[in-house]
């Protein structure tokens, strides 16, 4: 009975988790692949780097990262820039919204000061766009098959794909309502969005070469804005299989431990019963 | 310290002696951990250690977070991305501590649903059982208000939904309402009493496990078959029970490990599953978010709250015989506290008198039901309050209370029961003992 019970709590827990998350993610979310995705998924340096660049020249003119500490981008297990080239990145980094960063901006002179890997990126509320340091985390893709949640069990909360596919999800369509000039977007909630379309083809050029096509570019910017909002992801997968692991041989030795202990209780009662 | 007859402990040495006479607490640790415990006991039995050390596992790894936690409605949510980011170990600290309230739950639903089959509420285990609901209680209390601690989206309107729940009240419903938000609406100062309740809480659920194990280890621990011990001599005692170090020490640590290796599986791999993405949004108190649903392990309650609305006639009728004092949000907010009131009560409604649902062939239908409409409720829940949606909502919370107040008591008149096995030591022969039988499967994996 417990047993049937075990499993309808297994898949209830899963149906259930799902359920709340179809409300996450609207739309038509694109499956795209990550390097992330699964137990054993890892970042790609390069794909981080090219998505740090995307951000830097595209979305950083509407959007803050205002959690993100710019020094986290040396680490070895996110972009993994050099020091040297992150403390250039940061002082060639504009404050477009100095307002709403009261802690960077000299109180007498309102002088913006220069950036040090130390400064967080910059908010950024002056179209009053969201802050993306989140974001990846604040989306969730998709939820299938038949709203099960089980691509989010083995692939992840999808929002990497969601910002992907919302980059992609235009369709082209504009309308002018209440005074603000609207975008129609398959994958935004509603299916209007007030961002202009953002990516063109070569809107950026790749120090790495890669071609700078509209998707490569909603896909980079995704699996940078994925770190940008977990950036222990890796740690956490390392911490989570040497825990298993260890647990695993601890398990074993325990489960052989009371095997061992109980066989004369069982002895007993059997040679009592003979 | 229960009436189960063994072994005390015997100070050897002058020093021992001479603690045991001043304060005889060796003699109490020895008396705990040696505590007869019948042997038949099945894996159904090892909750309460997993709860146990589920506690501990949130006070420590609570402790840690705040120190670096900033309970103030400007900081809170960035002082939890300091965490992630900054704090040494912090992202796992805080992902253990995030899904350790999961952990609970599952683990505390499996404990009651343990105790309802086996009977392990009656005479005389009532006030083990009345405990057990209390702590139960607190802990959703302790888990709700942690949930508001990183100040999201759903942290900020989940605790608007509840408080307001307390607004459903009449005549004292908006003062009481004021009372606790500290303030007009949520805001710093309920995040602020929050916080401190939080941290409060779980040491009441400490001092109250601590009365649940001394409750039960006076009247010795149910089992499988809901026979007792056999008391009247100490050697007949001992074909029973083996003491609990080091037999079910052991098992049950074999168990904790299973159930880690799973945690930490969920903490490592998919922490964010059963969280919601929207809580991953600052707080905004002029943005609603779309659906706003608690955490899975509230579901169930949540559909109860929200089955009973205008349409329903019992709602109605409510209404009319109280002048309109019940309205249909006081009404759901009835029937979800009294959904748990039926629980506790549970030890006197129902009236069958033999304990264990192994011997009870029409309950024990009645009870898989039940179980079903725990995750029913649970699924309704988290769906929209639309469509199709609140009648099953509807139909799982008349169940829920048709099973407590009507059937329950119905089945103890009706039911004719099985035999029941005389002894323990016959029941563990027959089940547990190497080719003893066939009915290993009695004993399912966790």
């Amino acid at each position: 009975m417990f047993r049937t019970f075990a499993i309808a709590a297994a898949t209830a827990l899963s149906v259930a988790g799902s359920g709340a998350f179809a409300a996450g993610g609207a739309g038509e979310v694109t499956d795209y692949d990550f390097s992330f995705e699964g137990p054993f998924g890892t970042y790609d340096q390069a794909q981080l780097q090219r998505g740090l660049q995307v951000y830097t020249q595209v979305c950083a003119s509407c959007h803050g990262l205002e959690h993100v500490p710019i020094r986290t981008l040396s680490s070895e297990t996110g972009p993994g820039m050099p020091m040297d080239q992150v403390r250039a990145y940061a002082a060639d980094l504009m404050v477009i919204d100095p307002a709403a960063n009261p802690d960077i901006v000299d109180p007498d002179t309102g002088d913006v000061q220069e950036l040090k890997p130390v400064n967080h990126f910059p908010a950024n509320e002056s179209q009053g766009a969201p802050d993306l340091s989140l974001m990846a985390k604040a989306r969730a893709g998709f939820s299938g098959p038949y709203g099960t949640g089980l691509n989010q069990l083995f692939k992840g909360m999808g929002g990497a794909e969601y910002i992907a596919s919302l980059l992609m999800g235009y369709t082209g369509e504009d309308k002018l309502e209440a005074g603000a000039l609207l975008y129609e977007n398959k994958v935004m909630d509603g299916g209007w969005i007030n961002m202009a379309p953002p990516l063109y083809e070569g809107a950026v050029e790749y120090q790495d070469g890669t071609p700078a096509t509209e998707e490569q570019m909603a896909k980079d910017v995704a699996a940078f804005l994925m770190w940008t909002a977990e950036p222990k992801m890796m740690e956490r997968k390392q911490a989570g299989f040497t825990g298993v692991l260890f647990l695993t041989v601890l398990t074993v030795l325990l489960y052989l431990t009371n095997k061992r202990i109980w066989a004369p209780i069982k002895a007993r009662a059997k040679s009592d019963e003979s | 310290m229960s009436g189960i007859p063994h072994d005390h402990y015997e100070p050897a040495s002058g020093g021992e002696k001479w603690l045991h006479r001043r304060l005889p607490i060796v003699g109490l640790l020895y008396d705990t951990i040696m505590i007869p415990t019948p042997k038949n006991l099945n894996w159904m039995w090892i909750w309460g250690i997993v709860l146990t050390f589920t506690l501990v596992l949130q006070i420590v790894t609570g402790i840690v977070l705040v120190m670096h936690y900033t309970p103030h409605a400007d900081m809170a949510f960035a002082s939890v991305e300091h965490i992630m980011r900054n704090v040494n170990g912090g992202h796992m600290l805080r992902y253990i501590h995030m899904n350790g309230a999961s952990l609970f739950f599952v683990a505390v639903y499996a404990h009651i649903a343990r105790g309802l089959y086996y009977g392990s509420y009656k005479e005389p285990r009532e006030i083990t059982w009345i405990i057990g609901i209390l702590i139960y209680i607190l802990m959703m209390a302790t888990a709700f208000m942690g949930y508001v601690l990183p100040w999201g989206q759903m942290s900020f309107w989940g605790a608007t939904v509840i408080t307001g729940l307390f607004g459903a009240i009449p005549f004292v419903g908006d003062s009481l309402l004021v009372w606790l938000q500290g303030g007009p609406a949520v805001g710093n100062a309920t995040l602020q009493r929050f916080f401190s309740l939080h941290y409060l809480m779980p040491f009441i659920i400490l001092g109250l496990s601590m009365v649940h194990i001394w409750a039960f280890h006076t009247t010795g621990n149910n089992n499988p078959t809901g026979v007792e011990v056999r008391r009247t001599s100490k050697a007949e005692a001992e074909k029973d029970t083996v003491p609990f170090w080091p037999y079910f020490v052991m098992k049950d640590l074999f168990a904790l490990g299973i159930i880690f290796i799973v945690f930490l599986a969920i903490v490592g791999f998919m922490p964010n599953y059963l969280g919601h993405p929207d809580n991953y949004i600052e707080a905004d108190p002029l943005v609603t978010p779309a659906h706003i649903v608690p955490e899975w392990y509230f579901l169930p309650f949540y559909a109860i709250l929200r089955a009973f609305d205008d349409s329903v006639w019992i709602v109605q009728f409510a209404g009319f015989i109280t002048g309109g004092i019940i309205d249909a949000k006081f009404f759901g907010v009835l029937a979800m506290f009294g959904s748990i009131i039926v629980v506790a009560l549970v030890p006197w409604l129902d009236t069958s008198n033999v304990r264990s649902g192994r011997y009870r062939p029409m309950f024990k239908w009645w009870f898989a039901l039940f179980c079903v409409d725990f995750f029913v409720l649970m699924w309704a829940g988290a769906m929209p309050a639309e469509g199709i949606y609140p009648t099953i909502a509807l139909i799982g919370a008349t169940y829920w209370f048709a099973f407590f107040l009507v059937i329950l008591p119905l089945l103890g008149v009706f039911e004719k029961p099985a035999p029941q096995p005389a002894t323990i030591e016959e029941d563990f022969k027959e089940h547990l003992a190497p080719s003893g039988g066939t009915k290993i499967a009695e004993t399912p994996a966790e």
